[in-house]
């Protein structure tokens, strides 16, 4: 099987693949860790039972997505070896450390704190448990410090040397961790997953809101997600914005890609909105554009010269159709979720927020929205750095295993395989779980049952029930 | 021999430690999963699962420091291993993908319980195996050539790496066995006493099998172990080796609910001590020394400064946790 076939390619298919899985999940669990604290700290300040209810709730749902996200994340940090062992090799000495540092100071933070938060409210009392679901929620957050700077320093390497065995080695550690692109990556980010955690947020409370609007708990959900959704959104779009000025600083090639700017443009480049973007005959078919707006856009002056890709070696060009596309997915999710925020507001100002059935369509049509955003900037922002690995550095081509095609097909496919089958059915236990209204006295761990909650169980909550 | 201490050496001690805290702490982990046919009733299950629920993850992220580590501080040794390692590695992946879902999803069905109990065991019976053939693969040496591996993805699969496979997957079991010894009452800890003997018998002619066959594949090992002066240093190993299987046999005798599991450990600290003789220096045995996969002296000293600070404290935090949920773990349905 797979004989004859692209060994590298293969590889290339088998981490955009178990990459894309992965993402999905602490893009969810960096959002809910922190709603859970913020959930749990209403509770401990005001004592309002729907607090307590909903954080357990969301905390079923939490513990479902960060196993997924734990298991899927351990394929990745051996997937560098496996299928990548060149560029192990040659980056090891710079980003090994900083992954390392991601698991010393956040994997074991979350992982150490879990089980506490998980299971251990009644054991240890509401100030520690607090104290636990506060590590968890940090840790997520330390965990995309290094892992973004890791991934933004492939994208704009400073702080370099290269040593006899043709490594790269620091040469200035913190021009390393806080790489020109680390810091605009890490906020747009951090801001995404917060966004799509209220958008799913958000759309389980429409959900139940289109079927009770009297509902405590849902009620609640769906104002704090839209409060998300009116201040965030925009402030993503910004952050957004910047972000793009950076790459064109640092990475104009992308810049070039994402607009698909072919041609150079002496006197003012046109906002391409659609189009076809034809990479052998190097140009946009069917474009639809206006004239002038795109250096108003990047370089904020109607007539600023762009260079386009005929001024770039063509093996240097990143696949265009791909970038050009998933760009424009990202960026036209967004402007909808600055919608939603803006409708949700203006709904709350005249009081319709809890029964506009419009609103809540809207809210719960958008609830994947996030996810799709956020797979269709990762896929903006890695393919448009290729064919490189470490941008200008490394080609792609250089930084695979040595092993033949048979091998990398055999294992990506039983990856494609396995992880369909696990995560379809961990997805539809999500789903299960947001389809039930969270309720009074939501279960949460019981007192002196040891490790499992029976709110967790649901037999155990069953029998609950029964004795009740 | 002598031991040199600088800096390759400290990280080589580090990742040993890391891999064995791993070991420590997932081993018994992946023997209950190994375990689970045995025991039928969904009682049973749910306890044994709700023994180790709490910290499973915490557990796995000790091998996800073990590989990040190793890349970090010894990226050639990391870039020749893991092609090398390939299939055994990706099906530990598979198997870690499977038992560590099924914490979770077999309490979101009922229809399917069973379905992720079978999950749960294949996963673990398949992650132990493979780590055993990835230890042998390692010991038995791979082919270089220059700065990456040059051998076909099925160089791993000999007896040798068989037999590795399935003393390590018995030793994890045997740790499940005496782990639902301390954690469990009654019947259930009966029933897990039972399965200790059979075990413990079963890893020490793993134990001795490796031990025989090791030396087969090197000279070097054969020297290492039983040349003058190294002999004064070796041959204390195989005697503790024999003073902890007397202890070992007198717990599991007279009941001592806590001592059969912490005894196992040692004699995995043992083996795993053998394992650091025969090997040191090298760290791809017989091609790469860790001097010579080493990162540079600054990206090990950055790490390192870290490591000094934050593994106490992630040994305090782990305890805490453990020391939350310790004692005996009762059936839930006992409270309802």
């Amino acid at each position: 099987m797979f004989e004859g076939w692209d060994a590298v390619a293969l590889a290339r298919a088998q981490f955009a693949f178990t990459m894309s899985f992965h993402i999905i999940f602490p893009a969810f669990s960096i959002g809910l860790a922190s709603y859970l604290a913020v959930l749990e700290a209403l509770w401990l300040w005001t004592g309002r039972e729907v607090f307590i209810n909903l954080f357990h709730y969301w905390l079923k749902i939490f513990a479902v997505a960060f196993g997924m996200g734990v298991v899927s994340g351990i394929v990745m940090s051996y997937q560098f070896g496996t299928n990548w062992s060149a560029f192990s090799d040659k980056t090891g000495p710079v980003i090994g450390p900083l992954m390392a540092y991601e698991v010393l100071t956040a994997f074991f933070l979350e992982a150490g704190f879990l089980g506490v938060m998980l299971f251990g409210l009644n054991r240890v009392g509401p100030r520690l448990h607090f104290l636990a679901t506060l590590m968890v929620a940090v840790g997520t957050l330390i965990s995309a410090f290094w892992i973004l700077s890791s991934n933004s320093w492939m994208q704009t390497p400073t702080g370099y040397a290269v040593n006899a065995s043709g490594q790269f080695v620091a040469a200035d550690w913190l021009k390393v961790v806080f790489n020109p692109s680390f810091p605009y990556r890490l906020v747009h980010m951090v801001l995404a997953a917060y966004l799509t955690t209220a958008l799913v947020v958000g759309a389980v409370g429409a959900y139940h809101l289109l079927r009770d609007q009297h509902l405590a708990g849902p009620r609640v959900m769906f104002s704090m997600a839209m409060w998300m959704a009116t201040f965030v959104a925009p402030i993503q779009i910004l952050a957004g914005d910047q972000h793009g000025l950076n790459t064109l600083e640092h990475q104009p090639v992308k810049i070039m890609a994402m607009e698909g700017h072919y041609q150079s443009h002496k006197d003012g480049a046109p906002l391409i909105l659609f189009g076809w973007p034809n990479q052998t005959a190097g140009r946009v078919d069917y474009a639809v554009e206006i004239p002038k707006l795109g250096s108003v856009i990047l370089k904020h002056s109607p007539t600023a010269p762009m260079a386009g890709l005929n001024t770039v070696p063509r093996e240097n060009w990143p696949p265009v159709p791909i970038t050009f596309w998933s760009f424009r997915i990202m960026v036209g999710l967004g402007f909808l979720m600055m919608g939603l925020g803006l409708l949700s507001a203006w709904m709350r100002w005249r009081g319709q927020l809890y029964s506009s059935r419009f609103l809540h369509t809207f809210a719960m049509l958008m609830g994947p929205a996030g996810f799709i955003a956020v797979l269709a900037g990762w896929i903006t922002t890695e393919t448009g750095r290729q064919p490189f690995t470490v941008y200008g550095l490394l080609r792609t081509a250089d930084s695979a295993s040595p092993l033949a095609a048979p091998a990398v097909g055999s294992s990506l496919l039983a990856f494609v395989i396995v992880y369909f089958a696990v995560f379809t059915a961990g997805v539809i236990y999500l789903l299960r779980l947001m389809a039930a209204p969270p309720h009074p006295g939501e279960a949460g761990p019981p007192r002196d049952v040891p490790a499992r909650a029976a709110g967790i169980t649901p037999a155990a909550a069953a029998a609950a029930e029964g004795a009740r | 021999m002598s031991v040199a201490v600088d800096l390759a050496t400290v990280w080589a001690f580090i990742i040993a430690f890391a891999v064995f805290v791993y070991i420590v702490m997932d081993g018994f982990d992946l023997g209950l999963g190994i375990l689970f046919p045995l025991f039928t009733k969904k009682a049973d299950r749910d306890v044994i699962m709700n023994s180790v629920a709490p910290v499973w993850d915490g557990n796995e992220t000790w091998l996800v420091l073990g590989g990040g580590g190793l890349m970090a501080a010894f990226p050639l040794a990391y870039a020749v291993l893991m092609p090398a390692l390939y299939t055994p590695v990706i099906a530990m992946l598979v198997g870690l993908i499977f038992r560590g879902v099924a914490f979770e999803f077999r309490w979101r069905t009922q229809r399917q319980r069973n379905r992720w109990d079978i999950a749960f065991f294949g996963g673990s019976l398949v992650a132990a195996l493979a780590q055993g053939v990835a230890l042998g693969a390692i010991l038995q040496g791979v082919h270089v050539e220059g700065r990456q591996y040059g051998g076909g993805w099925w160089d791993w699969l000999t007896p040798f790496s068989v037999l590795t496979g399935i003393s390590v997957m018995v030793g994890y079991t045997l740790l499940g066995a005496t782990w639902l010894v301390m954690k469990t009452e009654g019947a259930l800890r009966d029933k897990a006493y039972q399965l200790s003997w059979l075990l413990l018998f079963a890893m020490l002619g793993a134990i001795g099998a490796v031990s025989i066959a090791t030396p087969f594949l090197s000279v070097q090992y054969t020297q290492r172990w039983f040349t003058w002066p190294n002999i004064i240093l070796t041959a204390p190993v195989p005697i503790a080796v024999a003073g902890v299987t007397v202890l070992l046999l007198r717990s599991l005798a007279n009941k001592y609910d806590y001592q059969p599991f912490f005894l196992t450990l040692a004699l995995f600290f043992l083996s795993y001590a053998g394992l650091g003789i025969s090997m040191y220096p090298y760290i791809v045995p017989q091609s790469i020394t860790i001097w010579e996969a080493a990162s540079p002296a600054n990206s090990q000293i950055f790490m390192l400064v870290g490591v000094a600070i934050l593994i106490p404290l992630i040994l305090a935090y782990t305890g805490w946790s453990y020391w939350v949920f310790r004692g005996k773990v009762r059936p839930g349905s006992g409270y309802h």
